[in-house]
């Protein structure tokens, strides 16, 4: 019994010292991550209040203009069915009429505008999205895909990827794939074009390139490095454009346009 | 004695041959970014190998070992038989199903994320449904380790808890509440995004809920290093340990202050408020105190066993030592690799400091340095102690065994040493690729390609140490009696009740997390603002 009695009683005391140990170490640190450390920082004009939410990590709201500039709205990993019923792609086949004045009757431009013959359903869905969203703007196709609905894009994505893709004429074969392709520039921070678009690995929302127009391709990486386009998903082309320097994005844009073949499906 | 042989020696074989195989993942993605080898052309194949490397020795590996080695303390340190044997050889299957399970979709490339997961990027489900089940498997052995503590102390009222199973039992514990953060971060945020049920995730809450687990589950790997340190090593070495209070203190310690300090891994997020990296960088330093307190009853009970064999003088001691023994060899190139990387970890824990080394390749440096070199050497140690007691075989040439050793320790310091250096001049982490032609990196080419030697030398190292092992399995038949743990210069006859038991601790341990990531984990859940698109890996 007296045991017992000793036990508990040192127990106590392990507690109380335990318990308050913590407490100052916590407080001590608190009080110097919050109060002291941010206030000797002396930010002018800064109430003390104000500092302790700053050090607690509180957003404070930003002043700049953020109106316009929009994301794309897409969440591309469900947007469109892996096997699109079977009259979709008929609806798409007659919609994609009002489209082949650019993009060709069988998907293949001959004006300079992406062939889109057997290009992924999640891409061509995705930009249609993002131009009838206005996250991404042309003069040319921001008229057509305002009035689209949901399934007609769906449709349309369906339609140009069952069709064929076939070898193009245009193509230059022998052309070397150049390092940016390849390796991208690691110390700029730039992945490999392959790396997403094919050749390494594909990436989810990414386009096949190869055998599309050169003014095309080189017309949006510019758009990308100048912010005029910006419906990429995280900044991400942005990011790889802006670092290119001119002669990458034309050797790019050459080696794409150059590919005789379309990947295989 | 040990009845359940085969459920320990089951643990450790699956353990070491997943070791092995990680091992030669690691060596080849040493070899392929350095400048020996020419560019692979393919980062993707190297961020694959990289993953499961990853899961491997962070989530199987050492969760293996720490539950074998549970199992053997518990049946040896109370002297009882392993109570819920047919569960622990349940957790041991589903840890096994969910190591498979997740490295089916990481071999076919379709979870190249990460063994830490960086969100948004987003692999295939059953990756992260494997992890889980060996989350799930390692929380059943969490359960017998407390429920078998708890059998011995109803039968054995008022005495003291023996210092191997009470540091286990920390150590489970200490598990049990680090794994919650990834268990959150999966189950909440990843697993339904990776199901297609969602597509936005919250990177920043991902990281924070990550950040719970990812220190702490280093002390995790470490408690069986720390136990072999207090209970086997004077032993073995023929000395007694200096104080078995100062062991509980230790573990403790440990379980208090190892988990609630995370967020030093994430100086660099902007997610997190500058007052809260510095609580957390606070409580970080606090962490080497257990660490100090071992170093320093370890080496006193090291120098009992000297004198005990008649060393002399301030210093003379140190040649009176047994040399020979393979575990005097490994605790001593287990402490030089402790100094190094514990000092090295004093830059990565300090708000300021860690600016200059955060994500280069300094951490991945100091982190094989602390796991790699001087947790995984005392893995060596305790799977060379115990192997004759589990397979009732000696174990053959203490030589090879000391040739082992040398050779883990030389090739963890040739790998890490330059891999720090390297980390100091800039080079980043996680790269797959370096242009050593380029101006800029050309001063790192000659560490890189030394530390890639470092990594083959370990290669060998591993693969002797499982040889031996095998070997052990078909030695000589020898009877090595009953296995012991060390005993105290000063056996302790009565333990104040708060070094006996947990519930204090425990109860500080989820204290300091309510207050030190309650307000983070609660802001970022609580705004609408803080998701971004998922960046899905492996898929078109």
């Amino acid at each position: 019994m007296e045991e017992e009695t000793e036990l508990a009683s040192s127990n106590k005391s392990w507690v109380v010292s335990a318990v308050g140990i913590t407490l100052v170490l916590f407080a001590v640190s608190a009080l110097l991550g919050f109060i002291i450390f941010p206030a000797a920082e002396g930010r002018e004009s800064e109430s003390l209040w104000a500092s302790i939410c700053r050090a607690a990590g509180l957003p404070v709201s930003s002043t700049v203009n953020t109106e316009g500039i929009q994301g794309t709205k897409v969440a591309i990993a469900n947007a469109v069915p892996s096997i699109p019923p079977g009259e979709s792609i008929g609806r798409g086949a007659t919609l994609a009429q009002q489209c082949a004045i650019c993009h060709g009757p069988t998907g293949v431009s001959r004006a300079d505008a992406p062939n889109l013959a057997g290009q992924y359903p999640t891409v061509t869905y995705k930009q249609l999205r993002d131009f009838k969203d206005h996250v991404r703007v042309s003069a040319v196709m921001s008229p057509f895909a305002e009035h689209l609905t949901e399934e007609n894009i769906q449709d349309l994505a369906a339609y140009y990827a069952s069709l064929q893709r076939i070898e193009l004429k245009t193509a230059k074969p022998g052309v070397a794939a150049p390092t940016i392709v390849v390796s991208g520039a690691p110390l700029r921070g730039i992945a490999p074009c392959g790396s997403c678009h094919g050749a390494i690995e594909n990436k989810l929302g990414s386009p096949w390139l190869e055998g599309q127009s050169v003014v095309y391709l080189r017309n949006q990486l510019e758009a990308f490095a100048q912010g005029s386009r910006r419906n990429d998903v995280n900044e991400q082309m942005r990011n790889v454009a802006r670092a290119m320097t001119q002669e990458e994005i034309e050797a790019a844009a050459q080696y794409y346009a150059s590919k005789p073949h379309p990947p295989e499906i | 004695m040990l009845h359940s042989r085969k459920l320990i020696l089951a643990h450790f074989w699956l353990a070491f041959i997943a070791f092995g195989a990680a091992l030669l993942l690691g060596a080849w993605q040493m070899f392929v970014r350095s400048p020996l080898s020419g560019w692979i052309s393919n980062p993707e194949w190297y961020y694959r190998s990289l993953t499961a490397h990853g899961t491997v020795m962070g989530y199987v590996f050492p969760t293996l070992v720490a539950m074998g080695f549970g199992y053997a303390i518990t049946e040896s340190s109370l002297k009882q038989n392993l109570i819920g044997r047919r569960w622990a050889w349940a957790g041991f299957l589903l840890i096994l199903m969910g190591s498979v399970v997740a490295m089916v979709p990481v071999s076919m490339g379709l979870a190249s994320v990460l063994y830490t997961f960086y969100p948004p990027m987003i692999g295939n489900p059953l990756y992260y449904i494997g992890v889980v089940l060996v989350v799930v498997g390692s929380w059943i052995w969490v359960g017998l380790m407390s429920i078998n503590l708890r059998i011995w102390k109803k039968a054995h009222p008022g005495e003291a808890v023996p210092l191997a199973m009470f540091a286990n039992v920390a150590g489970s514990y200490l598990w049990a509440w680090t794994a919650v953060g990834a268990a959150l971060e999966l189950l909440l945020q990843i697993i339904p995004v990776s199901l297609g049920l969602k597509s936005t995730i919250d990177a920043g809450l991902a990281r924070v809920f990550f950040s719970w687990t990812l220190h702490a589950i280093v002390y995790f790997w470490l408690m069986p290093t720390y136990i072999a340190y207090y209970t086997i090593v004077p032993r073995a070495i023929g000395g007694r340990l200096y104080s078995d209070t100062m062991g509980r203190i230790s573990f403790i310690l440990f379980l208090v202050v190892a988990m609630p300090i995370g967020i030093h891994h994430a100086f660099a997020d902007p997610q997190v408020g500058a007052g809260f990296k510095f609580i957390h960088s606070a409580f970080t330093a606090l962490v080497a105190l257990p660490t100090l307190l071992t170093v320093f009853t370890i080496c006193a009970s090291v120098e009992i066993a000297a004198r005990l064999r008649g060393g002399r003088g301030p210093f003379g001691w140190v040649t009176a030592l047994p040399w020979k023994n393979p575990i005097m060899l490994a605790v001593a190139f287990s402490f030089v690799m402790l100094g190094f990387g514990g000092a090295g970890g004093l830059i990565n824990m300090s708000y300021q400091l860690d600016t200059t080394i955060h994500n280069t390749q300094w951490i991945t440096g100091h982190f094989h340095l602390i796991f790699g070199g001087a947790i995984v050497i005392m893995y060596f140690a305790i799977a060379y102690d115990l192997w004759p007691h589990l397979t009732g075989r000696s174990l053959g040439s203490e030589w090879l065994m000391r040739t082992q050793l040398w050779l883990w320790f030389i090739g963890m310091i040739i790998t890490t040493f330059p891999w720090h250096y390297v980390g100091i001049l800039g080079m980043p982490r996680r790269m797959a690729f370096f242009d050593y032609t380029s101006p800029a990196l050309q001063p790192e080419a000659l560490s890189v390609a030394i530390s890639a030697f470092g990594g083959f030398i370990l290669v060998i190292s591993g693969f002797l140490f499982l040889a031996i092992l095998y070997r052990g399995q078909f030695g000589e038949r020898n009877e090595p009696g009953s296995y012991s743990f060390a005993q105290a210069l000063h056996m302790p006859q009565k333990v104040p009740a708060a070094l006996n038991g947990y519930a204090l601790w425990v109860a500080l341990m989820i204290g300091l997390t309510v207050t030190n990531y309650g307000y983070p984990i609660l802001q970022l859940a609580l705004r609408n603002d803080t998701s971004v698109p998922a960046v899905y890996v492996g898929v078109q």
